[in-house]
């Protein structure tokens, strides 16, 4: 296992003026159950259709968008531990996305990821020792002063204590293992990390350390994040910029001041309206977009635009005439400013909520 | 309903009991290690028609109240003290069978995790009738109706057919609602929310609060929410208690925790938080360290191994001298903290709220 010769030389660093990652119409299908006669396929689930964004050294790209959008299913085909249906994943340069296991292993160094459950992403059986020193012997690199001296030195840039290097995961807190997780991604200094929820199952205190720990290791590294979360005000706090995502398809993507500032389509406004602020008189006063009805099943997505059935400009704002080109019109994209994209027929602000979000005072 | 609960509506004192009264709660769970002090004399108020939030992190004896109020510590090894008044019946005092009765029909409970506090061998509507059954004497038809009236209620789609869905059938969302139509389908006249939207997304969240509050004010009942999230606290609750190692440190009608609040911990878990409606900060401002362990818990104040304000008291106070929860700068509003309620006060508007 230690020091086998890799299949593909190491990616050269990122060629001038390409971003680090870049993906391009990138589609994730799983079968759907086998049903009816002989056993025949049934629709395909479409968890991830025609995603593309792309990513600068260094930055964070935040992803979020309900349950069920395929935000951890992007996620996961960017750091390739699933097959893309289709699609195309530049990293460094190259496309990476029809590489076969064996060469994507020099790939793992650069690409790593945080999992959400802090609990269930740490093998019991092991400890911590090994659990951060292993990137270390599966890819065979040699350290200075020995794997345990390198993974000593990791734990306590993420705040942890040294000396526990051979206690197991169940004798830590949920905050400290997530810092484990953070440490064993960290590791082998990768270009790339992809942050599943990394923060979703902390407490609130301790969710602050752990943010501003990611954003003391990205200065520290230069490591790019895509960062998924279903909570706005956080990703708000880390990204660069920000993409919505509905329905494994991408909504409205735009840097984060723009998103958060002027958001243009329909669901960005009816997420961001759902946000409870801790300041009971604006809470009193703010008007709520409530979703109507639960997320429409990506085996058998809606014609058109796949949000118009959830829509509440759709439902009352629309004319006829314009409903039907939801209904039947799937959008393209429209570039609002440079760099701010909306899928919508018709993107625009919302007085009500930017208002609540940027000034909205408390009387 | 029973006789054999002593059944005072008015106090020693002479002042009529509260609908809710808690007296100096404790709840202790002897281990090998220790003893566990969840709860640790806690006590408060509450009428119907109010909502009250329990704020803290995990492990600070939210759930574990709850749950000693629903009388569920009975038959465990917890030793559970104190008086838990619940409309002129005292809880902890009472038999098992007491509770039982009072379960379902007086108070009612929703659970964090739909998926684990439903049973997965059941259709979702015998579930919800089961309870209807057994505290009102009717038929079976009677129970399946008002069942699926209450799947209706709580926003089921197409409920006569989703009554015989199993809960893997149901979405999370959905099985949520199923959870608060189950708790509700005897109108109690208390209700306990334990972190309902905590596995929610934002958008099936505003729905869900937006329907205890709906339901809430239908029936006139007194609702606990217990969460982490000040958001959700700022939006659907009039009082606050917040908890912090088993005790209460600060608690007061909504707008006093959230525009004055004077307890470091507060300060604290509101500087934490990223804003969405405030400028984006460039750095958060977590509570340095982690909760208190409730076996060792800190002599003096619960929180002055986290708390950056210990030097603005004389001496070792703050280590040594467990200070008492008094009023704060109005009524109704208590304070668990030595420092001076006025230098609170000025700390809050000086060096807290412009930084928030």
């Amino acid at each position: 296992m230690i020091n086998e010769t890799t299949a593909v030389p190491a990616p050269a660093s990122t060629p001038r003026g390409e971003p680090l990652l870049s993906v391009r119409n990138v589609s994730k299908y799983f079968p759907g159950s086998h049903s009816g006669l002989l056993g025949r396929r049934g629709t395909p689930i479409k968890a991830v259709d025609g995603v593309s964004f792309s990513v600068d050294q260094g930055q964070t790209l935040g992803l979020v968008g309900e349950s069920g959008c395929g935000k951890s299913t992007t996620g996961r085909v960017i750091s390739k531990l699933l097959e893309p249906t289709s699609g195309e994943i530049r990293f460094n340069g190259r496309d990476i996305a029809g590489l076969k296991p064996r060469e994507m292993k020099s790939y793992r160094s650069e690409i790593q990821m945080i999992f959400q459950d802090p609990f269930s992403s740490l093998n019991p059986r092991h400890t911590i020792g090994t659990i951060v020193g292993a990137p270390f012997r599966i890819q065979g690199v040699k350290t200075e002063h020995g794997i345990k001296a390198e993974v000593q030195s990791m734990m306590e840039r993420v705040g942890l204590n040294p000396e526990h290097y051979n206690r197991y995961p169940h004798e830590f807190s949920g905050g400290q293992r997530q810092r484990i997780g953070i440490a064993r991604a960290l590791s082998l200094r990768p270009k790339l990390i992809v942050c599943d929820e990394p923060v979703s199952a902390l407490d609130v205190s301790v969710q602050a350390q752990v943010v501003n720990l990611l954003e003391d290791l990205q200065s520290e590294f230069g490591v790019a994040f895509v960062f998924i979360a279903h909570d706005l005000s956080v990703v708000r706090h880390i990204a660069d910029r920000v993409a919505v995502m509905y329905l494994g398809k991408i909504m409205e993507i735009a840097d984060r001041d723009t998103l958060y500032s002027e958001p243009l389509h329909p669901y960005t406004h009816a997420l961001m309206s759902a946000v409870p602020v801790p300041d009971p008189r604006k809470e009193r006063r703010r008007e709520r977009i409530l979703l109507t009805g639960d997320l429409p099943s990506p085996s058998n997505p809606p014609t058109g635009c796949v949000f118009h059935t959830r829509c509440q400009k759709f439902r009352e704002e629309l004319t006829d005439v314009q409903k039907n080109r939801c209904r039947t019109e799937v959008p393209v994209v429209t570039e609002n400013a440079p760099g701010h994209e909306v899928y919508c027929h018709f993107p625009a602000p919302r007085a009500g909520l930017t208002d609540l979000l940027k000034t909205g005072a408390a009387t | 309903m029973s006789t054999t609960l002593p059944s005072p509506a008015v106090r020693p004192d002479g002042r009529k009991r509260a609908f809710l009264e808690v007296n100096d709660l404790r709840v202790h769970f002897p281990t090998a290690d220790g003893v566990v002090k969840s709860v640790d004399g806690l006590s408060f108020e509450l009428e119907r028609g109010e909502i009250l939030g329990i704020v803290g992190e995990s492990g600070s004896g939210k759930s574990v109240t709850s749950l000693a109020i629903l009388g569920l510590h009975k038959g465990s090894n917890a030793e559970v003290t104190g008086e838990i008044w619940l409309d002129g019946r005292e809880i902890i005092a009472a038999t098992e069978e007491e509770v039982r009765d009072l379960r379902g029909s007086e108070m009612g409970m929703i659970f964090q995790d739909p998926l684990s506090s439903l049973h997965p061998f059941y259709t979702v509507g015998a579930q919800i009738s089961e309870a209807y059954l057994v505290h009102t004497k009717v038929s079976k038809k009677e129970a399946r109706a008002e069942a699926i009236r209450m799947l209706e209620k709580v926003g089921i789609p197409n409920a006569p057919s989703r009554y015989n869905d199993y809960p893997h059938q149901f979405s999370g969302g959905m099985r949520q609602r199923a959870m608060i139509a189950m708790a509700l389908i005897c109108k109690p006249r208390l209700l306990i929310a334990d972190e309902p939207t905590t596995a929610l997304d934002v958008t099936v969240q505003a729905q869900i609060l937006e329907l205890i509050k709906q339901l809430h004010d239908e029936l006139n009942s007194a609702v606990i929410l217990i969460t982490h999230d000040l958001g959700v606290v700022a939006e659907t609750c009039d009082k606050v208690l917040v908890m912090y190692g088993g005790q209460c440190v600060e608690t007061g009608p909504v707008d006093e925790i959230f525009y004055a609040p004077e307890m470091p911990y507060t300060w604290g878990l509101l500087r934490s938080m990223p804003r969405m409606d405030r400028d984006r900060q460039t750095r958060l401002t977590p509570i340095p360290g982690s909760p208190p362990s409730l076996i060792n818990v800190p002599s003096g104040c619960v929180f002055n191994t986290r708390c950056p304000f210990t030097d603005r008291v004389d001496g070792d106070k703050c280590r040594t001298v467990h200070p008492n929860l008094e009023q704060g700068a109005t009524p109704g509003h208590a304070v668990r903290c030595h420092i001076p309620a006025a230098q609170r006060q000025e700390i809050w508007l000086t060096e807290i709220s412009p930084s928030l």
